[in-house]
């Protein structure tokens, strides 16, 4: 299998997995990864870990991670190849650029503020963040629950 | 039996005296798994593990191993490795004696593999094996099987008397394996909270009897919990299969079983994932739910399509 070390240079990042986060394990190697690629930590033609290193360093099954890169390759952010690795393709779609993304935050900020002065602590505000947005993923936007 | 099986049985039973250990167990566990082995004390894992391994015979009911072998036949033993509870290995001997033994013990061996294990984790093979750390005795235990290059693996509860790092270190040599050799595992722990990332398959035992079988994919999106008004909560139980039904005076959960999709319910009710943890426990809780199609809860690759 990938056991030829030394070839190729060794991948920019490394994994790590966060068991309270409540997050599946391979979706925290694909969201990692996404990040990685926001950040300018990973950009096109990088080799992402080897299998057998995640599985090793983080002791998961080798399954979770072949899942992960099946989901990077499905998004069209790696490709596999065969006997090398699996490669960095291209950015993230839900990538926005820098001075459009400060502007969320700001709007963000300023719900923070009127929320903030209407009585609501930040235990608060996350749990009202976390119920629009569980709404939202689940198309029920609009639907009072 | 399927040949793409590491463990097939049924009507599998075991008796001790006048107590069934395991009764009326049917698996097809498939092969290329992480497989893990849960439920209480007595629950028959041990059993079940030690009739996988050929060092018991069954009672009543068939059983195969590795796509029809009969376990404890020449075949079959030197297709699979064992690691046994508290794993008692000759404690007077060095490490680098174990390893000779192993050598000579078993058919296949690859004793280059087990020195750079060992090796590789700073266990020095001139110690007594008596004299090394739990940790690093679980490791030499794992090293010697799988120097074997079995193509199934089971372990007895590896990692009972470990710590929090020697259990990491230990999951992460076994998985390596698995990723390296794509052996098939099958082992038994009580470690609930850190199956997610390392098993793929999961066996429920409760009170001698399978309780769940399946993908841990499957498992985890075959379920809901639903929060919601006590009011309905009845309606809800009378048409969805509950696992666990727990209700206050105004909301109420319930864990039902859905097959991979929503559960129909009105706006009033929430439902959301759970993770393997929380589903496990709630199975443990009510040992009279089982997560099986059919009367007897035989779980065949044919018969997978029931489940949802």
């Amino acid at each position: 299998m990938e056991l030829d070390k030394g070839a190729d240079q060794p991948s920019p990042i490394e994994f790590r997995l966060d068991p309270a986060s409540g997050v599946p394990t391979y979706l925290q190697l694909v969201q990692q990864v996404e990040q990685a690629l926001r950040m300018g930590w990973l950009t096109e033609g990088d080799r992402l870990p080897r299998v057998r290193e995640v599985v090793a360093g983080l002791a998961i099954n080798p399954n979770t991670v072949l899942k992960a890169y099946r989901e990077l390759e499905h998004r069209g952010l790696a490709v596999g190849r065969r006997g090398q690795g699996t490669f960095v393709r291209g950015l993230p779609a839900g990538v926005v650029p820098l001075r459009e993304r400060a502007a969320l935050r700001r709007g963000l900020l300023d719900w923070m503020r009127s929320a903030r002065n209407a009585g609501l602590d930040e235990g608060g505000m996350v749990a009202v963040f976390e119920d629009a947005l569980r709404d939202l993923r689940e198309g029920r936007d609009g639907v009072v629950a | 039996m399927a040949a793409d099986t590491v463990i097939d049985c049924g009507g599998l039973g075991k008796r001790y005296r006048r107590s069934w250990a395991l009764r009326d167990c049917n698996l097809a566990v498939p092969a290329g798994r992480v497989v893990a082995l849960v439920g209480p004390n007595g629950a028959g894992k041990s059993t079940l593990l030690g009739l996988a391994a050929g060092l018991t015979l069954p009672s009543e009911g068939m059983l195969s191993v590795l796509g029809g072998q009969l376990p404890g036949s020449p075949e079959a033993l030197g297709r699979i490795g064992v690691v046994a509870q508290n794993a008692s290995l000759y404690p007077g001997l060095p490490v680098r004696d174990l390893l000779r033994m192993g050598g000579h013990l078993n058919r296949r061996w690859d004793g280059a593999r087990a020195r750079t294990h060992l090796d590789g984790l700073g266990i020095p093979l001139d110690r007594k094996y008596g004299r090394l750390s739990g940790g690093q005795q679980a490791q030499v235990s794992l090293a010697l099987a799988l120097a074997k290059r079995p193509e199934l693996l089971l372990l007895d509860e590896p990692l009972a008397a470990l710590d929090p790092l020697a259990r990491h270190d230990f999951m992460a040599v076994l998985l390596t394996a698995v990723a390296e050799d794509g052996l098939s595992v099958v082992f038994s722990s009580h470690a609930v909270n850190e199956l997610e990332q390392t098993c793929d398959y999961l066996v429920v035992l409760g009170g001698g009897r399978v309780q769940v079988a399946g993908e841990v994919d499957d498992l985890v999106g075959g379920h809901r919990m639903l929060t919601g008004p006590t009011a309905e909560a009845d309606e809800l139980a009378a048409r969805l299969p509950v696992v666990r039904d727990r209700r206050a005076g105004v909301q109420s959960h319930l864990l039902v079983r859905t097959g991979g999709v929503d559960a129909p319910v009105s706006g009033g009710w929430r439902q959301q994932r759970v993770g393997l943890e929380e589903l496990v426990l709630s199975y443990l809780r009510e040992p009279a739910v089982s997560a099986l199609p059919g009367p007897r809860g035989a779980v065949r690759t044919s018969e997978k399509a029931m489940l949802s």
